[in-house]
C-alpha cells in the first residue's frame, strides 16, 4: 500500500466533489422542475466564468478593453456575472425550452434545442474571449493556503468549498422555507395543479432558471478561478460528470446532486492515491453512472418512480 | 464542386446518420454510435498496422465486434427508456475513451497515425448503397412495422404482442454494426485517429444530422448529413467569401447551432419534410410514455 497522505486526499476530495456538487445542483434543479435535461447548463457555467473575467480585468479579449475601463473587486464581479448567467438562463429557456412545451415529444426536442443553445453559446464565446485559455490576473484572490494536518489547499480552492456550502444552504433554505420555494416545489410535483392554485407556472419557470443558471455561473467562475483555467469548452467535461452526480444522487434532488458531488469527488481522489494512477479516474464517474442506472434508477436519494423518458 | 475529402466524408456522415436513424427509428435515443464507431475505428486499424489482415477481413470484424458489444452493453440498458438511455450511452462513450486512452495498442491519447489508405471510393457506394437499401426497405416489412409500433408507444406495442425488448436490440445491434463500418472506413481514409474523436462532440454531430435532415423516413439523416457536410465547404466558397469572412472557426460552430435550433423549433420532422407532405403532424422523435398526470 502506497504512502498515503491522507488530510491532503480529504482536502483535495472536498474541492473536486464542491466544485461537482455546486455545478450539480443547478443541472437538477431544472430535471426536478421541468423533466428536462438542460445540455446548455454547462455552457451558462463557462459564461458565468467569463462574465467575471471581463468585469475584473476590464477587457474583453476578441474586442477589446470595455469602455470607461472600469475593473470591478472580483467579490462584485462574481454577484454581477452570476446575475448575467441567471438572466442567459432565463434567455435560454425563452429559445429552447418555452416553444416546445406544449409539443408531445417535449422531453427530446429540448434536450436536443438545448444542445443547439450550448453550440451558439461556445460560438460566441470563442469569437468574444478566443478560443485559447484565459485566466484571472494574479492578485485576484490572496495567494497562499490553509493548511490542515498535513495537508494544504491554496485559499482559491478553499473559496470553491466554502462557496458551495453557502450557496447550497442558501438554495435549500429557499426551497424548503419560503414561498417562492414552495411555489417551485409544487410546480415541479404537478404544473396543472399548481396553477389551479393560483402559481404562476411560466414565471416559476423563469425564476427556476435564473437559479439554476446564476448557481452554475457561480461553480465556473470559482472553478475557473481556483485551476486557473477558462476557455469555450471548459464546461464540456464537468457536463458529463454532472450528469453522473445526478443520476447518482438522483435526478431533480438537490440533496442528492450535493451527496453525489462529494461522492464522487472523493472516489476520484481515492482511486488515484490507491492506484497510484490518475488513468482510470474519469472513467469512474461513468462506470457508476451506467451501475446505478441499470441497478437503482432512482439513485440515491431520488423518488421512487419508474424513470421514464 | 466539392473536394474529395469532403465527398467521402460525406458518405461516412451519411453512414453514421443511417445508423442513428436505425435507433431512432425504433424509438430509441441512443447516442452510442460514436462509441460503435471508435470500436470499429481502432480495432480496425489495430488489426491492419499490428496484425496484418486483409482489409476485407478488417472490415467484418470492425463490423461484428461493435455488434457484439451492443448486445452486451443494450441487454441492460434498454430497458432504459428516453433520456435515461441517452446518459447510459453517453457514458459507454466516456469508458471507451478512457479504455483506449490507457489501453498500449491504441496509441493513449496521441492515438494511431499513418494508417495505410485502404479505403476507396468504391467501398464507400458500395456500403452507403447496402445501407440505403436496408433501411428503405425496413418500411413496410414486419420488423418495419415492429420498429414503428415501438416508438408510437412502447407499452401498447408490447400488449399487441411484439417482443419489444428483442425488436430494440435488433435495432441497437444493427446500428453498431453501421456505426463500426463508418468508423473503420473512415479510419482508413483519414489515416489518423484519437480518442477524442468518438467522444460527445462526435455523438452530438451525429444525432444532429438526424434531427436536422428529419428522422420520420431514412432519407432525412442522409440528407442531414450531406448538407452539414457540405456546409462549412459552401462557406469558404467563392461566392459567400466576399460577402462575409467565414476564415475563423466559430462561425461554422455559430451556424450549426441556429441551424439545429430552426429546424428543431419550426420543422420537427427535419429538412426533408419541406420536400415530403409530412408535416401535418410531427412525429415524436422518439417513443414517450403518455402522459399520465396524478390527479
Amino acid at each position: 500500500m502506497p504512502d498515503i497522505n491522507w488530510s491532503q486526499q480529504l482536502l483535495n476530495g472536498l474541492f473536486a466533489g464542491s466544485a461537482y456538487a455546486l455545478f450539480a445542483v443547478g443541472y437538477t434543479l431544472i430535471f426536478g422542475v421541468l423533466d428536462i435535461l438542460n445540455l446548455a447548463h454547462q455552457a451558462i457555467y463557462m459564461l458565468g466564468a467569463f462574465c467575471a473575467l471581463v468585469l475584473v480585468t476590464g477587457n474583453v479579449a476578441g474586442l477589446g478593453p470595455l469602455p470607461g475601463g472600469m475593473q470591478l473587486p472580483f467579490w462584485l464581479a462574481t454577484l454581477l456575472a452570476m446575475l448575467v448567467a441567471g438572466l442567459l438562463g432565463i434567455l435560454l429557456d425563452r429559445l429552447a425550452f418555452a416553444p416546445l412545451r406544449k409539443r408531445p415529444d417535449t422531453h427530446f426536442s429540448g434536450m436536443i434545442s438545448s444542445i443547439a443553445v450550448a453550440l451558439i453559446f461556445e460560438a460566441l464565446a470563442t469569437w468574444l474571449f478566443l478560443p485559447q485559455r484565459s485566466q484571472f490576473p494574479a492578485g485576484t484572490i490572496r495567494p497562499g493556503a490553509v493548511t490542515l494536518g498535513q495537508g494544504a489547499l491554496s485559499y482559491s480552492r478553499v473559496l470553491v468549498i466554502v462557496a458551495a456550502l453557502v450557496l447550497v444552504v442558501l438554495l435549500t433554505v429557499l426551497l424548503r422555507f419560503t414561498k417562492l420555494g414552495k411555489a417551485i416545489r409544487a410546480v415541479a410535483e404537478n404544473p396543472k395543479a399548481a396553477r389551479l392554485l393560483g402559481i404562476n407556472v411560466e414565471a416559476i419557470y423563469s425564476f427556476s432558471f435564473f437559479l439554476s443558471s446564476a448557481l452554475g455561473g457561480a461553480a465556473g467562475i470559482f472553478y475557473g478561478l481556483a485551476v486557473s483555467r477558462l476557455d469555450p469548452t471548459m464546461g464540456r467535461s464537468v457536463e458529463l460528470k454532472g450528469l453522473a452526480v445526478i443520476i447518482l444522487g438522483g435526478m431533480g434532488s438537490v440533496p442528492g446532486a450535493v451527496l453525489g458531488g462529494y461522492l464522487l469527488g472523493l472516489t476520484e481522489v481515492l482511486s488515484v492515491a490507491l492506484t497510484n494512477t490518475s488513468n482510470y479516474r474519469d472513467a469512474i464517474a461513468f462506470v457508476l453512472l451506467f451501475l446505478i442506472l441499470v441497478l437503482r434508477p432512482s439513485g440515491l436519494l431520488g423518488a421512487r418512480r419508474v424513470r421514464e423518458a | 464542386m466539392f473536394g474529395e475529402s469532403v465527398r467521402q466524408l460525406m458518405a461516412i456522415n451519411a453512414l453514421l446518420a443511417l445508423s442513428i436513424y436505425l435507433t431512432l427509428a425504433c424509438g430509441q435515443l441512443s447516442l452510442a454510435n460514436a462509441a460503435f464507431m471508435g470500436i470499429g475505428a481502432y480495432l480496425g486499424a489495430v488489426l491492419t498496422l499490428n496484425a496484418g489482415w486483409p482489409f476485407w477481413a478488417v472490415i467484418v470484424a470492425a463490423v461484428i465486434v461493435p455488434m457484439l458489444v451492443a448486445v452486451l452493453v443494450g441487454l441492460p440498458s434498454l430497458r432504459l427508456r428516453g433520456v435515461f438511455l441517452a446518459i447510459a450511452t453517453l457514458g459507454l462513450g466516456e469508458v471507451l475513451r478512457v479504455v483506449i486512452v490507457n489501453l498500449r495498442a491504441t496509441g493513449g491519447a496521441e492515438g494511431i497515425s499513418s494508417i495505410p489508405v485502404k479505403t476507396h471510393d468504391w467501398h464507400l457506394a458500395l456500403a452507403l448503397a447496402v445501407a440505403l437499401y436496408l433501411t428503405w426497405r425496413l418500411r413496410g416489412s414486419r420488423m418495419g412495422y415492429a420498429f414503428e409500433a415501438i416508438r408510437e408507444d412502447e407499452t401498447v406495442a408490447r400488449t399487441m404482442g411484439i417482443n419489444t425488448t428483442r425488436y430494440k436490440l435488433i435495432a441497437f445491434v444493427l446500428s453498431a454494426a453501421l456505426a463500426g463500418l463508418a468508423g473503420v472506413l473512415k479510419a482508413h481514409l483519414f489515416r489518423a485517429i484519437t480518442p477524442g474523436d468518438y467522444g460527445f462532440v462526435q455523438a452530438v454531430d451525429i444525432l444532429t444530422f438526424a434531427v436536422v435532415g428529419g428522422s420520420a423516413s431514412f432519407l432525412g439523416p442522409a440528407l442531414g448529413a450531406v448538407l452539414l457536410t457540405a456546409l462549412p465547404e459552401l462557406l469558404r466558397s467563392n461566392v459567400l467569401r466576399d460577402v462575409v469572412n467565414f476564415e475563423a472557426g466559430w462561425q461554422t460552430l455559430f451556424l450549426n447551432g441556429v441551424i439545429l435550433l430552426l429546424v428543431i423549433l419550426f420543422l420537427p420532422n427535419g429538412l426533408v419534410s419541406l420536400f415530403t407532405r409530412q408535416w401535418r403532424r410531427p412525429t415524436p422523435l422518439a417513443s414517450e410514455p403518455a402522459t399520465v398526470e396524478a390527479t
